[in-house]
């Protein structure tokens, strides 16, 4: 073959050697030197897994769904997920519908005036968070206003005294990191394992 | 505290971190890119490759080993993509069609990051982590090595050598990117950002339901993302999926991730040409620009104008609580001012106005800072231009770091200029002409319906790889023209850029006389300003009339 013909040949030989380096080097033993400092801290590098009774019922950092109707009235609710059928981590994502969809707007109403009946509260004291779905469809977090909203219902579904309720939720409420960094959230699943097991003692986190 | 001062303390303290990084992070990329010794590391890499660190090359030879080796990246990570079935640790998903295939691998190697697949269910770890990331730092370097090569035009003089293309890709990596990337890795593994092997499991919830949790190797794929301005999130949420940003601190961080080395480029540029006022001047103009995009952004989230944030009370829909209004604009503004494309919140649910900004940042051109490498070679492109006009305005002869700019240097800048918008227009033209590509793939109805088309090409033209997620992209036609427009976007300006660079090598120097314009000064900077404003602007506002801004009108 003659000379110039090779000489591209050569460039891509090259390269492609280059890139497998590379690969070996990146895409191996960069990503197996973090797998192996994640084996030092487990529980993080895995998830952050929850467990009640010695069994795992979900991730510290992940929402889970919440059943509507009478089985779901002792719980918390999470926000609105646009997640598969909601709360699903096979399917994460947001609704992406546009701020003037007529699809969403129909939701925010619909849901409204589910959350209010469900609360039996003035359908003007919803907050956002619960009218909208969040970006991951996974939101482990409800607004303090969302939670304070449902701390009657579950008082009252439960047996236990509202303040007692609300000291949960104070518990499960972070607030801005170094005081001005994200928004105070309350996790949702944390509350409801502590609330399972204010109602059943015999419940064992 | 109120929300708005949160706010603001937010930005200052990101601004800060910024500030106090840029300095050194520059020094230290000037000082890799330009070292004469070589590391143990860096010769086994080269002695395996078969590639000599210290071949000096003309602009075409460089140009022709970054087409080169990027070509060889595409049909690479293509191929691993169809194989993924036969490979280990799929976990037990099948190989990706070859539409899908080819639009992730463009996407990747052009450091767009553009995503028509949702990872969890389509990318195992093998592709994710020893392909897709792979392509996040090599992308990201090329980036640099092409920034670096043209700073040499300019500081070379009458030689037509701009430098070895394998020593500097290299040594971005190994010297600049995997050690800050292994960092931040840990650092967001701490945080809560997952990292293992381990295939869904699925667990019985608290109330009875299942739920399957998705790991994989994400902290190490989160870090580099991140820092090399690619975007492409494990997880189809992005960095909204609390497995990637578990807490709004790691968010922040991602923010700091994303900007940090773009922001610390002019201080490169100032170290490398020996005029370190001249990289203040850029990084004010970037940062100027930048703080103006997040400003607006997040006033548009927290006023929520608009039907649906008027409804629901506030801006939430496709937000994260942990995150909020701020903090999600902040990412919003930074992801799409720096071609980064990362999500921690869907801009398909923004505002109207809030929206609209995030085009417009991504319409100037990726510079404002710009992806990593790629923002100081698209804001030295639009400098020669306000040089070139400024030299129109006062009559003087147009100078830039001791270069003359000529003929020749022009009718390249203007074809650089010239090809984004180009692509772009023409691009989202083509969709929004076809009504069976609209049906196919266009999801809201009237001017939304034509902002996800444009965002959707400016996107690609710009190689930002964040979405209006309603768009279908998913769909063979999409899949093959976003793919070339994103290709183009990327190869046509570094090839031009290049051919720039070996222009400017080539000339002798001029010393700076008394007829010389001062391009330090903060008129300058403000003319420059003004340039990356209304070129981006006289293009696109026909465009964006039609779509943000007439929903926000309505």
């Amino acid at each position: 073959m003659p000379a110039r013909a090779t000489a591209p040949l050569r460039l891509a030989g090259a390269c492609l050697r280059l890139l497998l380096v590379m690969t070996l080097l990146l895409g191996v033993a960069y990503p197996g030197a973090v797998l192996l400092v994640g084996r030092l801290v487990p529980e993080r590098a895995d998830g952050s897994p929850v467990r009640v009774d010695g069994r795992v019922v979900g991730s510290a950092l992940l929402g889970q769904s919440v059943p509507e109707g009478p089985e779901g009235d002792a719980w918390f609710h999470p926000r609105p997920s646009a997640a598969g059928d909601g709360y699903d981590p096979l399917s994460s994502g947001a609704s992406n519908l546009g701020p003037s969809s007529p699809e969403l707007l129909a939701l925010v109403e619909e849901r409204r005036a589910r959350v209010a009946e469900r609360e039996g509260v003035d359908p003007a004291l919803v907050p956002a968070d619960a009218l909208t779905a969040s970006g991951s469809g996974l939101d482990p977090h409800v607004s303090p206003a969302y939670a304070a909203l449902q701390v009657p219902r579950v008082a009252r579904e439960r047996g236990l005294p509202e303040d007692e309720v609300r000291a949960m939720v104070d518990d499960a409420t972070t607030g801005r990191w170094l005081g001005v960094v994200g928004q105070p959230a309350v996790e949702v699943l944390a509350l409801n394992v502590a609330v399972e097991e204010a109602a059943d003692p015999a419940v064992v986190r | 505290m109120s929300d708005g001062v949160a706010g603001a303390l937010q930005v200052a303290l990101l601004v800060a971190a910024l500030l106090a990084a840029q300095g050194p992070l520059g020094a230290w990329i000037a000082r890799s890119v330009s070292s004469t010794r070589h590391l143990g590391a860096e010769r086994v890499v080269y002695r395996l490759a078969g590639v000599d660190p210290d071949a000096d090359m003309r602009w075409a030879v460089y140009a022709r080993s970054v087409l080169v080796f990027s070509a060889v990246s595409v049909l690479a990570l293509f191929a691993l993509q169809r194989l993924q079935a036969a490979l280990p640790l799929s976990v037990g998903l099948p190989g990706v069609e070859p539409a899908t295939a080819w639009n992730t691998a463009v996407s990747f190697v052009t450091n767009t990051n553009w995503q028509s697949y949702s990872g969890e269910s389509a990318m195992g770890h093998l592709v994710q982590a020893a392909g897709l990331a792979v392509q996040n730092f090599l992308s990201a370097a090329v980036g640099v090595c092409v920034a670096i090569a043209l700073v040499r035009g300019f500081t070379r003089s009458r030689t037509d050598r701009l430098g070895s293309f394998w020593a500097d890709l290299v040594r971005v990596v190994v010297r600049v990117l995997l050690p800050l990337s292994l960092v931040a890795a840990v650092v967001m593994l701490l945080g809560g950002v997952v990292q293992n092997l381990s295939a869904p499991t699925t667990v019985t919830t608290l109330t009875g339901g299942t739920q399957t949790l998705v790991g994989g190797p994400v902290a190490s794929q989160e870090a580099i993302k991140e820092l090399g301005t690619n975007g492409g999130g494990f997880y189809n949420a992005n960095s909204a999926h609390p497995f990637e940003g578990p807490s709004a601190w790691v968010s922040l961080l991602q923010v700091f991730l994303l900007l940090v080395v773009p922001f610390s480029m002019p201080a490169a540029l100032g170290r490398l040409v020996g005029d370190r006022r001249q990289g203040r001047l850029l990084l004010a103009v970037m940062g100027g620009l930048w703080l103006l995009a997040v400003t607006a952004v997040t006033w548009a989230e927290t006023t929520g104008a608009g039907l649906v944030p008027q409804a629901a009370g506030a801006s939430v829909e496709g937000k994260e609580t942990r995150f909020g209004e701020a903090l999600s604009a902040l990412f919003a503004a930074s992801t799409t001012a720096t071609s980064t494309g990362a999500v921690n919140s869907f801009h398909d649910s923004y505002t109207a106005a809030g929206g609209g900004v995030l085009m417009l940042s991504m319409m100037l051109g990726e510079v404002t800072p710009g992806g990593v490498g790629s923002g100081l070679y698209g804001m030295l492109v639009l400098t020669v231009l306000a040089v070139f006009l400024a030299g129109l305005m006062v009559g003087r002869t147009p100078e830039l770091l001791g270069k003359k700019i000529g003929p020749q240097q022009m009718v390249l800048v203007a074809l650089n200029v010239l090809a984004m918008p180009a692509l772009l227009l023409v691009g989202a033209a083509v969709t929004a002409g076809v009504p069976a590509l609209v049906d196919a793939s266009v999801q809201d109805a009237g001017p939304h319906g034509l902002s996800e088309v444009l965002y959707a090409y400016a996107s690609a033209a710009n190689n930002n790889g964040s979405a209006f997620a309603g768009f279908g992209a998913a769909t063979t036609y999409q899949n093959t023209a976003l793919g070339v427009v994103m290709l183009l976007g990327r190869f046509v300006p570094l090839v031009l850029v290049l051919a720039l660079a070996g222009s400017l090598a080539r000339q002798s120097a001029v010393p700076a006389g008394a007829g010389t314009l001062s391009t330090r000064s903060p008129v300058f900077g403000a003319l420059l300003a003004v340039v990356v404003v209304v070129v981006a602007g006289l293009t696109f506002v026909p465009a964006l009339a039609l779509a943000p801004l007439a929903e926000a009108l309505s």
